[in-house]
């Protein structure tokens, strides 16, 4: 039994803190960290001196005082009385809006462009690969700023919309294209709008339901239950009885052109579509080479195996090469998405007001207070950055390959 | 936490630098070149011409401090600054003078630590629209399409006057004056705001300028003027005077036709011999040569001969001398005594 014992320890001397391997990196990580510390103290305490000697501080008062400039892209209700917070806010709310449009399309063009890479199409093949080289070896501030001359040239003035004989028109009367933006019809709930949504939403759930009960019964039973009608006539014929039977409460709202410009209906403005395009374009090319590396990751031992057990190429895509190949390309699709969200920063070049722009670009600027302003926005990037690793980190464990 | 903080070593080396140059004179004196902040191109104002040699007004004011100081007119480095850099820039010690048309305001003076030392342009904020827009009036613009320079007063003009007549409008906020020139004749935006002085040079760059209008509005006051950093009374007192020598010489009748006459020796009028070193020694007391003022004269003339030559009313820019004429004629340029 005397075997099983562990070897005598040795009792801890302080000079084995140099000579045990055991315990010398950690007096170097120890030493390291203290000098790290003493450089921080070092730098800030001399911030905080050379701030003092110019008869300045570090003050936070100035995000309750009131802004005095507007915001053009209002998520929520703010005007020009509203405080410097409120306008970081609204900042903060346009950086996200801009991220997730972005980080959706992103990945929607990155996954397309990037199974077509593989396509045995060589058109397709060629086609794709020039997409990709061409948009990621352009700065993303260029392509922002082309979009948005491209926008602002070769789209029509609201004026143009003017008159008897316009020279432009709407499109299905519905929608406006115009040099400020693109104009789209906006929803107006009614009393009895909530069913229809409600009615939609059930519906939703329903497809899904269906479609498990499909694969329940194709696992027990090896009955096909066919699921593509149903669904579609799922998804489309609850929300319209209810829609048609209560009076048709969600009615829309058309722009129109009233003065300078169209009122009514959504505007999402040449600012964002620029910024947004332009960022989508950009990281879909990086996302494409990663959707390629991920499949081409899966070695043909595997598809081959499931065509030879009677696949076809859809469902082997599907069910055994793309499971496979996610655990490749989420890793490295985190750090697109955290791209997406910095370099959605560039929006000032086209004016779409984002974080850096209304506290990192206004604020800054009317308040002077540029030290603060610059931490609150490292802070915020900070934090947003850490909260897209972890959630794409807590995805990453749920397909990651379990070893057991 | 550790970019925080490397951030803020950034900021403290650069306020190191500039509490490093507290003296100023000296440090400019023994870089040989005075560094000048200006914008980054308005033409008549300050605008490299075709061969790269800065030019416009507010580049004068560095050539006239750069004689007094250095003797050379040629002896200013010129660094370009955007509405958002120039306070830094200014603040870190990277140039010595702002001239960058720059509105004098309380927070800028007291909150920033700056001193302003002057006002060579008394501008108000004014708007250019399209003739074809059929609009005569800034009260017309309801609901309008407004592109701005973003990180300047204007902003904050702008929002007071919509709300203070209580109508809606849609700013686009753009960085330089460029952006904004390709979005406003593009009709990206019915109107484009800035000082009204920036929106005469802005007009005289276009193809057709007459299709454009400056409406008869200006919504607030905008006295431009070089400003130096708080704390260095000296060197502020320098740029001061050389401005208010400036503004003197066309009062007394010094040109740079005849200055090099007048300085030779003394005259009969007591006040430009004090003025040009001739009599007494006003120089010693800034710490300068007795025929600074001379040299600052020398260098592009007087005030009205600079407004003449870079933004009056025989130049494309086609300003009138309006509230920047002498006090004698009206205007508001009045220069305390040299004595």
């Amino acid at each position: 039994m005397s075997a099983l014992t562990d070897p005598h320890r040795e009792s801890f001397r302080l000079s084995m803190l140099l000579s045990d391997t055991r315990y010398r990196s950690y007096t170097f990580q120890g030493i390291a960290l203290a000098f790290l510390i003493a450089v921080m103290a070092f730098l800030g305490a001399n911030l905080l001196s050379n701030l003092a000697a110019q008869g300045l501080d570090i003050s936070y008062e100035f995000l309750g005082s009131p802004s005095g400039y507007d915001i053009n892209q209002r998520p929520i209700e703010y005007d020009s009385q509203s405080t410097h917070l409120r306008a970081s806010v609204v900042g903060i709310l346009n950086t996200l809006i801009v991220a997730v449009l972005a980080c959706v399309s992103a990945t929607v063009i990155g996954v397309f462009a990037g199974v077509l890479r593989l396509s045995n199409n060589w058109l397709v093949r060629k086609i794709m690969a020039i997409y990709v080289e061409a948009f990621r070896n352009v700065p993303v501030l260029i392509w922002i700023l082309i979009i948005f001359s491209i926008m602002t040239v070769s789209l029509p003035a609201p004026s143009a919309f003017r008159g008897e004989d316009p020279d432009s028109s709407l499109l299905f009367g519905a929608f406006a294209f115009t040099n400020r933006g693109v104009y789209i019809p906006a929803p107006i709930m009614g009393p009895g709008a909530w069913f229809v949504i409600g009615a939609f939403i059930a519906s939703i759930i329903g497809i899904i339901a269906l479609r498990r009960h499909a694969v329940k019964v194709l696992y027990d039973s090896g009955k096909v239950v066919k699921t593509f009608w149903p669904s579609v006539a799922l998804f489309f014929l609850p929300t319209l009885i209810v829609f048609f039977l209560l009076g048709r409460p969600i009615g829309l709202d058309l722009p129109a052109l009233k003065g300078f410009n169209f009122q009514g209906g959504i505007q999402l403005r040449g600012s964002l579509i620029a910024l947004w395009f332009a960022l989508s374009i950009y990281t879909g090319a990086f996302i494409a080479e990663n959707v390629r590396a991920g499949i081409q990751a899966i070695s043909r031992g595997q598809s081959e195996a499931a065509a030879a057990l009677g696949l076809r190429p859809r469902r082997i895509m599907n069910l055994v090469v793309l499971p496979q190949a996610l655990r490749v390309i989420i890793p490295p699709l985190v750090s697109h998405y955290l791209n997406i969200t910095k370099n959605s920063s560039l929006a000032i070049a086209v004016g779409y007001m984002d974080v850096t722009g209304t506290l990192g670009g206004i604020t800054l600027n009317q308040t002077g207070r540029a030290i603060e302003c610059v931490l609150l926005l490292m802070l915020f990037y900070l934090v947003i950055s850490l909260s897209i690793s972890t959630a794409m980190n807590i995805y990453n464990n749920s397909v990651k390959l379990r070893e057991r | 936490m550790k970019k925080t903080v490397f951030l803020g070593a950034l900021t403290a080396t650069s306020l190191i630098a500039g509490a490093a140059a507290a003296a100023t004179l000296d440090d400019v004196k023994a870089r040989g070149k005075l560094n000048c902040g200006v914008t980054t191109g308005l033409a008549g104002f300050s605008a490299p011409d075709a061969n790269g040699r800065w030019e416009g007004f507010d580049v004068a004011v560095c050539r006239a401090v750069a004689a007094a100081v250095l003797g050379d007119p040629e002896a200013v480095e010129f660094v370009s600054t955007t509405g958002k850099t120039r306070f830094t820039a200014l603040a870190s010690g990277e140039i010595d003078l702002l001239a960058r048309n720059t509105t004098w305001t309380f927070s800028r003076d007291t909150d920033l630590k700056f001193d302003f030392v002057g006002v060579n342009y008394y501008d108000g904020q004014g708007f250019i629209v399209p003739k074809a827009l059929g609009v005569t009036s800034a009260k017309d613009l309801d609901g309008a399409t407004v592109c701005i320079q973003t990180g300047s007063t204007t902003e904050l003009n702008l929002a007071d006057f919509f709300r203070k007549n209580g109508m809606s409008y849609e700013p686009v906020p753009i960085e330089t004056n460029a952006e904004a020139i390709q979005q406003y004749t593009a009709g990206a935006c019915d109107t484009y705001t800035t000082d009204a002085s920036g929106l005469a040079s802005t007009r005289a760059t276009f193809e057709t300028p007459s299709d454009h209008v400056i409406l008869p509005e200006i919504i607030s006051k905008e006295p431009l003027g070089p400003l130096v950093r708080h704390g260095d009374n000296d060197w502020g007192d320098i740029a001061r005077w050389t401005l208010n020598a400036l503004i003197a010489a066309e009062e007394l009748g010094v040109t740079s036709a005849n200055v090099a006459e007048m300085s030779a020796s003394a005259g009969t009028s007591p006040e430009v011999n004090r003025l040009l070193g001739t009599e007494g020694d006003l120089g010693a007391m800034i710490g300068l040569d007795a025929d600074w003022a001379a040299k600052a004269i020398a260098a592009n003339g007087n005030y009205g001969e600079i407004f003449e030559k870079t933004i009056g009313e025989n130049t494309p820019i086609g300003l009138a001398r309006g509230l920047n004429a002498q006090w004698t004629n009206g205007g508001l340029l009045y220069s305390p005594p040299f004595r």
